[in-house]
């Protein structure tokens, strides 16, 4: 945790978003093992900080493309929690009107196209809206969050090769968890990190520590400033780890178990935690209040989402085209 | 009213020349089309756009999912644009796009997102040999989401084209090899005339809505691009046997314009379906399917598909002649089901 001269009110928010996320995610889960909750998800517990201090780098007017591990990059884009649990609960309050279910959360209003559940398919996607951007003369960003496994996708060349070729306003954000689904990066990567696969287009590329939410902050900060005046993409490796399975039971059993542990001990809540209490901008009081008030914030939502209509069987024919 | 008298691609171009010039956020993207000293994509459709509009001609690397996905997100930021390939074959690289991504958006958002993107591509068997040559339409039937269009002639091309660019939705057209009147060296052998007069007003052809094109009493053909004009020589051959052909193109796929087929169908009780395509699961099934699920009082005889066999497309001559439904091998069809 580096960088300091950040005010109390914005460390806090951070911190707040992070645990909001995680409780979120914990929430979910539960919901879904008692089976309350229809479909599956993919969870992002241990990767707050990707979302989160990318997300405070950005303007609500820059968009972002997710993946079908969408909840707290919409969260942290300002979804709320009400519109992100109906839609998980697949009621007409949810972002999607339950149309998109926990994949494809998302809602153009908060700077968030429903998320991509293709591995890689945002990218060309994220591509086209830093495209749009640039040729309406309009200093917004787009972001496309992506994990490690998308950037063996085809999409991802020639997406990122078009961001490069056109200096577009975009910045490719990898969430590298080590894994995709259950197969290690290091089995389909053969390079050291993934961000040096950005030289092969002719932009920067950076690793960083993604469970540091300010170094995150930090490095999105300055891609994001290198988008916004012009000067073109950066790939964004943020290394992190996903604490929970892949997807609602997977236990994870490839994960081992003393990489495991040592996840444990350097997830990005905890870190932040201390570096707070360390230099004294909270008490334990204080965060013990936060997730307090997350955990009331989350239980109204879920209540609200219980609450709601449940769609029109019939809605099935509805959004499909405008006219 | 003054008229012009132009091929299909020369009556692209200007309706895409007009539509730039009336609406500054449309906007082309694909390969080759923004060229100087090339050909305006593989076709001349677009053959020196880029002198009026260099800003909004994008053209692309050879990255077909990559540049339709590149239009989707531009479409969903309030730009329309007009996606096209050289070949149909190719935007099989780009069906994450198009079939996940653009047919699926506005759906998954809950109707919130608008997707205004119009594709186009080339189809047709043209002596291009297997990957070339094939007719996507029966690839896109179900990916509900994109309406499709396949103008004929270069009057329903404007129109066609000038709905779909205005459409808020996506729409892909399939335009034929043969019928774009390509000229110098992308002229097409064995190309058809499907040039039009084409009125100087801004008229749209609404999408969704056949037309006859041809009226008679025994037999409906109903057959688009390339086999409608075949079918309309196939009827002109019937009619001096005796035989009364009424010939409906589609112009639409979806939505598809049942209306019009089925008072068709009422007045003859015959019909025969032609296309290009490989006969399994093509458009001529679905149509089919549809007129004996609905239709079956009225129905006089077995409906006939004339479609390509279950192969690709060959390449040599003799037997690419043999693949695509001929002139004799529609009135044949039509024989058998007025004889029924």
């Amino acid at each position: 945790m580096s960088p300091t001269g950040y005010g109390p009110d914005f460390l806090l928010d951070l911190y707040r978003q992070m645990v909001l996320i995680r409780h979120f995610e914990e929430r979910v889960k539960y919901l879904f093992l008692e089976g309350v909750m229809p479909g599956t998800i993919h969870q992002c517990n241990g990767q707050e900080a990707c979302a989160v201090g990318v997300c405070a780098a950005l303007e609500p007017a820059d968009v972002i493309t997710s993946t079908h591990r969408p909840h707290g990059h919409a969260l942290a884009k300002g979804i709320t929690v009400v519109e992100a649990m109906g839609e998980l609960f697949g009621r007409t309050t949810g972002c999607c009107k339950g149309k998109g279910g926990s994949m494809h959360l998302g809602d153009l209003a908060k700077g968030m196209v429903p998320a991509i559940a293709i591995v890689g398919g945002g990218i060309p996607v994220a591509t086209g809206i830093a495209l749009a951007f640039k040729m309406k003369k309009e200093k917004r960003v787009a972001v496309c969050f992506m994990g490690d496994g998308a950037t063996n996708e085809g999409a991802f060349h020639e997406g990122v090769n078009m961001g490069a070729i056109w200096t577009l306003p975009v910045v490719y954000v990898v969430e590298n968890n080590l894994y995709g689904a259950s197969t290690p990066v290091s089995w389909v990567v053969r390079t050291k990190t993934i961000s040096e696969r950005s030289r092969l287009y002719g932009i920067p590329g950076v690793t960083i520590d993604g469970n540091d939410v300010l170094a995150v902050y930090v490095a999105a900060k300055k891609a994001v400033r290198r988008a916004r005046t012009g000067k073109g993409p950066t790939l964004l490796e943020l290394m992190t780890y996903r604490i929970t399975g892949h997807s609602r039971r997977d236990p994870a059993l490839y994960q081992p178990e003393e990489e495991k542990k040592r996840a444990l001990e350097n997830e990005p809540i905890g870190r932040f935690a201390k570096y707070l209490l360390d230099r004294q901008l909270a008490d334990q009081r204080r965060l013990d209040q936060i997730a307090e008030e997350v955990d009331q914030e989350i239980e109204a939502a879920v209540e609200m989402a219980l609450a709601a209509p449940q769609p029109k069987p019939e809605d099935t024919l509805q959004d499909l085209f405008v006219a | 009213m003054t008229m012009k008298r132009l091929s299909i691609a020369e009556a692209l171009r200007e309706c895409i020349r007009g539509e730039m010039r009336r609406d500054e956020r449309v906007f082309c993207i694909g390969e080759d089309i923004a060229v100087r000293g090339g050909w305006g994509g593989a076709f001349t459709v677009t053959l020196g756009l880029e002198k009026e509009f260099s800003d909004r001609m994008i053209n692309t690397p050879i990255s077909e999912n990559g540049f339709f996905g590149v239009a989707l997100g531009a479409a969903m930021m309030g730009l329309r644009p007009i996606a096209d390939v050289q070949y149909a074959d190719f935007a099989l690289l780009a069906m994450d796009q198009i079939v996940n991504q653009i047919a699926k958006m506005r759906y998954m958002s809950g109707g919130k997102l608008t997707v205004p993107v119009t594709m186009r591509a080339p189809v047709g068997v043209t002596g291009r040999g297997a990957q070339h040559s094939q007719s996507l339409e029966p690839f896109l039937l179900p990916a509900p989401g994109i309406k499709i269009v396949c103008p004929a002639t270069a009057y329903d091309a404007v129109g066609l084209l000038r709905s779909a660019v205005r459409c808020d939705d996506p729409v892909m057209m399939f335009e034929h090899k043969l019928l774009y009147g390509s000229k110098g060296a992308r002229a097409e052998s064995g190309a058809i005339d499907a040039s039009s007069e084409i009125p100087e007003e801004d008229y749209v052809v609404p999408i969704g809505r056949a037309v006859v094109r041809r009226e008679g009493a025994d037999v409906t053909v109903i057959a688009t691009l390339l086999m409608m004009h075949r079918s309309l020589q196939a009827a002109a051959l019937l009619e001096q046997e005796g035989i009364d052909v009424e010939v409906i193109d589609p112009r639409s796929l979806v939505p598809f314009d049942w209306d019009t087929v089925k008072a068709s169908v009422v007045k003859t009780g015959r019909v025969v379906i032609v296309e290009e395509s490989p006969k399994r699961n093509g458009v001529g099934a679905e149509i089919a399917a549809t007129l004996a699920e609905e239709m079956i009082d009225h129905l006089t005889a077995p409906i006939k598909r004339v479609a390509a066999p279950n192969t690709p497309a060959p390449f040599a001559p003799p037997m690419e002649e043999y693949y695509v439904p001929s002139v004799e091998r529609i009135a044949e069809a039509v024989r058998q089901v007025t004889s029924y």
